[in-house]
């Protein structure tokens, strides 16, 4: 799963795997990050009177 | 009594009454938690597993479950990549019977791997020559995303939506809900057609071998597809049962129309390719392999395994339901529409059951005879088990979240808010 792994081998098949793997572990996390970073930003600005995000 | 947690605008049933079903309910999950921790505690010797049947019943629920939770994925891409805005009135609950799915899967996948402890090895030490660790990887993967799709809807229960951290989180979430889609999409593209691939690739296994394209067999592209034409089904035939059973029209017929539309095309299509990939299979494939069709289809005891099932897949619960749903005037009419799904249904299921069991039972050697395999109680209640989970979960989100957009409109409550 990490390159630090003993059985870790540094060919294709790691590569095209692990790769896919942590594309998609990335994409979720930054976008879930994102969201909460967002949400915790846009609650203090609608506490501080303003709109929020504007919406609804 | 917790009439401050129903969504406003809809009706629900009493408090009294919805108890007493998830008690019912509750009490076949039990039975199942009970088979579990047999299981988990004696080990596999519970179940009527052999050497010649390492697949069993488990892994044909796991990938009719994967299969039928594939609504949600291709639902998504249709609504956020392909841009058909109308699926928003039905992409909630698909996203929740693909929820509903890919738990069931994972829950049958950590009793069915014998030693649970050992079962994170699988990411830890994976084995990267192997179509089960990108189905593992992938399967994994795709239930983050479905658990990121779903907690919207948990935010937008009526009392948690008015903490405005989590009402901003909702909204958040709804906003990059393409990226996530997208995601899934790629993802579930992978799994479902590795699942098929583990079943193509076993050359020992005449019945399941395939040719294909570089290192993917043809049931890998064929799983996609049958996912992507019969999970839309799954998701309309759980939206009528829905709809039966709380006696109220919960989706606009536009919606399910357009879905069911969708559905038959992308049934259709298939059912050309599996015809195309049987024939080559029957004349050049596995004459190859010296079998000729009626090997795979003779001689089983009380003919489980005779022709009629080819017949039942691909005619029956294939061709005959793609033509129902192709034809506006027959999809329209409800009793057909029903009849059609369920019958998409049922394809699906039948074609795991013959790629997973068919597949073990089929002698490989000319002095073997046909394996046959029955399921142990445990076996049976651990399956039934995600079944009682699932109806259990629609139960709850169907009562405190807003699963429905349209059921409002399509049910006005007099004087109601």
């Amino acid at each position: 799963m990490f390159p630090f792994s003993f059985e870790w081998v540094w060919d294709m098949g790691h590569i095209v795997f692990h790769g896919g793997l942590w594309y998609a572990l990335s994409i979720l996390g930054m976008g879930m990050t994102y969201c909460i970073i967002k949400a915790v930003y846009d609650t203090v600005k609608s506490k501080d009177g303003g709109h929020g995000s504007g919406h609804h | 009594m917790d009439s401050a947690l129903i969504p406003n605008g809809v009706k629900r049933c009493s408090i009294g009454q919805f108890a007493v079903w998830i008690a019912i309910n509750g009490a076949i999950l039990l039975w199942g938690v009970w088979a579990l921790l047999l299981i988990y505690f004696k080990g596999l010797n519970q179940t009527n597993m052999t050497n010649a049947y390492g697949f069993a019943l488990w892994i044909w629920a796991d990938l009719a479950v994967i299969a039928l939770g594939g609504g949600a994925f291709f639902t998504g891409l249709l609504r956020y990549i392909i841009g058909k805005d109308e699926l928003k009135h039905i992409i909630n609950y698909a996203v929740l019977i693909g929820f509903v799915c890919y738990s069931s899967a994972l829950l049958i996948l950590a009793i069915d791997v014998g030693q649970p402890l050992r079962a994170w090895f699988i990411f830890w030490h994976a084995n990267v020559h192997s179509m089960l660790t990108e189905v593992a990887f992938c399967l994994t993967c795709y239930f983050g995303v479905l658990t990121i799709e779903y907690i919207p809807l948990i935010l937008e229960n009526r009392q948690l939506n008015r903490v405005p951290f989590f009402h901003h989180l909702a909204h958040n979430m709804h906003h990059i809900m393409a990226l996530f889609a997208a995601t899934g999409a790629f993802l579930s593209f992978f799994h479902q057609g590795s699942l098929g691939g583990v079943t193509g690739v076993l050359y020992g296994r005449p019945f399941g071998f395939r040719t294909g394209l570089l290192v993917w067999p043809w049931t890998f592209f064929l799983y996609t597809w049958s996912a992507a034409a019969c999970g839309p089904c799954f998701t309309i035939f759980i939206t009528r049962i829905t709809e039966m059973a709380t006696g109220k029209k919960l989706v606009k017929d536009n919606v399910i129309d357009l879905l069911a539309k969708i559905a038959g095309w992308m049934l259709a299509t298939y059912m050309v390719a599996k015809i195309i990939d049987t024939w080559y299979w029957a004349a050049v494939t596995a004459p190859s392999m010296g079998f000729t069709l009626m090997d795979f289809y003779s001689n089983n005891p009380g003919s489980a395994y005779g022709i009629w099932i080819l017949i039942a897949e691909i005619l029956v619960c294939g061709v005959l339901p793609a033509v129902l749903l192709l034809m506006p005037s027959l999809r329209r009419n409800p009793s057909v529409l029903f009849a059609a799904v369920t019958l998409a249904v049922l394809g699906a299921c039948l074609n795991r059951w013959v790629m997973v069991l068919q597949m073990q039972a089929a002698p490989v050697l000319s002095f073997e005879p046909w394996f046959t395999y029955f399921p142990s109680w445990q076996e049976v209640a651990t399956t039934i088990l995600p079944v009682a989970y699932g109806v259990i979960l629609i139960s709850l989100s169907y009562r405190y979240l807003p699963i429905f957009p349209q059921e409002p409109e399509l049910n006005p409550i007099e004087g109601g808010k």
